[in-house]
């Protein structure tokens, strides 16, 4: 059952969104640093997909922990950014190697899949504080506020990765 | 016709993106300046259920100090209570202005620059918009949308809020506004600069609001300036309330408001 891409998917979806909103949401370390860990979907999503329905599962994802945290449709907009750059994203990444049939995250190397995800992180604080804050006279909170929760979600996601990584990845 | 539709499948992925980016991008936008999105907010049922289950969990991890805040409470209002003499009397004739209904925190949040909390009270308490909530030490914050057994809370910690308050035994009111930047510390503005202000002075609600009764703690000055004009203060005001540990709320129905909103639309149309 667990080999189903479609099913593990569905579970990383839903679990994505309860650790999001009911622990990384209350974590306020330093008063402010709330690590955005659901950038990991876009991280572990089957590599071969339909863009158009990753789009949509995006969008849906990004709203579900919009309705929990009530920031209407923030996390959305960053979610569909963030899966309609993917493609560009891996490509600049994996190099020639992502257009053959046969490429998966076993032939990257780990360089390469850091910087993967560090470039998905990047893109999503940078999207999600400037629409938060929505104001330049803030400029030096919202540099602030990118700066160390993009740190504190790439730790985290690191530890998490190699928490949950398959024998054979 | 044709070819519009062959671009159209062509590019179906973009174009299904920039369809979704521009939805959000409109609600983003509104609820920037307006108020918050009546359907999508987490006072409804399913949200408001699993921060239900999941502040039953953590609720004991700080019941001590809950109980100890709430008994300091008691001591504050029992000392009130045996030092007002023909209470018993005078209760009877005491017109019930305000009436207040207590409820729990099951989603609190702070480090954002719009914070809503959500508390475990909604429509069949009697809870409607526009009720203030209220703390042990001070304001809290808003109702803003309310669902059967769920309501959410416009925190003072918004920047969209505005709370009419006062320096203490004056009759000097500004409006009580939130920079973002620091969940111990809001703004109070509007302070005409004839004021005379010390360092320390005590803010409360002010009367013009029909939302808060007169007199609840807010906070003291941490620091005053002159504003830009140089005709009004910005007061930094250090909040009673530690926004980031709370758990017991009271809400506040003020029973004039429906008559005192009335009235005032009545003047301004009579105009």
């Amino acid at each position: 059952m667990l080999s189903n891409p479609i099913i593990v998917t569905i579970v990383r979806f839903v679990l994505l969104i309860l650790v999001q909103v009911l622990i990384f949401n209350n974590l306020n370390f330093f008063g402010y640093i709330n690590p955005l860990v659901y950038v990991l979907f876009f991280y572990w999503y089957p590599i071969r997909e339909n863009r158009a329905a990753f789009i949509t599962v995006s969008f849906l994802l990004g709203l579900f922990i919009d309705i929990f945290s009530d920031t209407l449709a923030l996390h959305a907009i960053v979610s569909i950014t963030l899966a309609y750059v993917r493609p560009f994203l891996m490509r600049f990444c994996f190099g020639a190697n992502f257009d053959f049939q046969a490429f998966t995250f076993k032939n990257a190397t780990r360089l390469q899949r850091i910087t993967f995800l560090f470039l998905l992180i990047l893109i999503q604080h940078v999207l999600f504080f400037s629409l938060e804050i929505w104001s330049f006279a803030h400029i030096l909170l919202i540099l602030k506020k990118i700066l160390f929760t993009s740190f504190s979600t790439f730790l985290i996601c690191i530890l998490l990765t190699s928490l949950f990584a398959k024998e054979n990845d | 016709m044709q070819r519009i539709i062959n671009f159209i499948l062509n590019y179906r992925n973009s174009v299904l993106y920039f369809f979704l980016l521009i939805v959000s991008l409109t609600f983003t936008i509104r609820s920037h300046s307006y108020h918050q999105s009546y359907f999508f907010n987490s006072s409804k049922w399913f949200t408001g259920s699993v921060y239900n289950v999941s502040s039953n969990i953590t609720s004991y991890f700080n019941l001590e100090e809950e109980n100890q805040r709430l008994s300091e409470e008691n001591e504050k209002l029992r000392n009130q209570l045996f030092n007002t003499s023909t209470i018993s009397d005078s209760i009877k004739y005491l017109r019930v202005d305000f009436e207040v209904v207590h409820a729990r925190i099951v989603k609190n949040s702070y480090a954002s620059p719009r914070n809503y909390i959500t508390i475990d009270k909604g429509d069949k308490d009697g809870i409607s918009q526009d009720m203030g909530v209220i703390t042990t030490k001070g304001i809290l914050g808003i109702v803003e949308n309310t669902s059967a057994n769920f309501a959410t809370v416009q925190s003072i910690l918004n920047t969209k809020s505005t709370i009419n308050a006062k320096i203490k035994n004056t009759n000097y009111f500004g409006s009580l506004k939130w920079d973002a930047k620091n969940f111990n510390v809001v703004q109070l503005i509007d302070i005409p600069r004839l004021v005379p202000l010390t360092v320390g002075d005590t803010i409360v609600t002010g009367s013009m609001s029909s939302i808060f009764p007169e007199n609840i703690p807010i906070g003291v000055i941490k620091k005053y300036n002159l504003n830009q004009a140089q005709s009004s203060y910005n007061i930094d005001v250090t909040l009673f309330n530690n926004m980031a540990n709370l758990k017991n709320v009271y809400i506040v129905k003020n029973k004039n408001r429906k008559e005192v909103l009335e009235l005032e639309k009545t003047t301004l149309n009579a105009e």
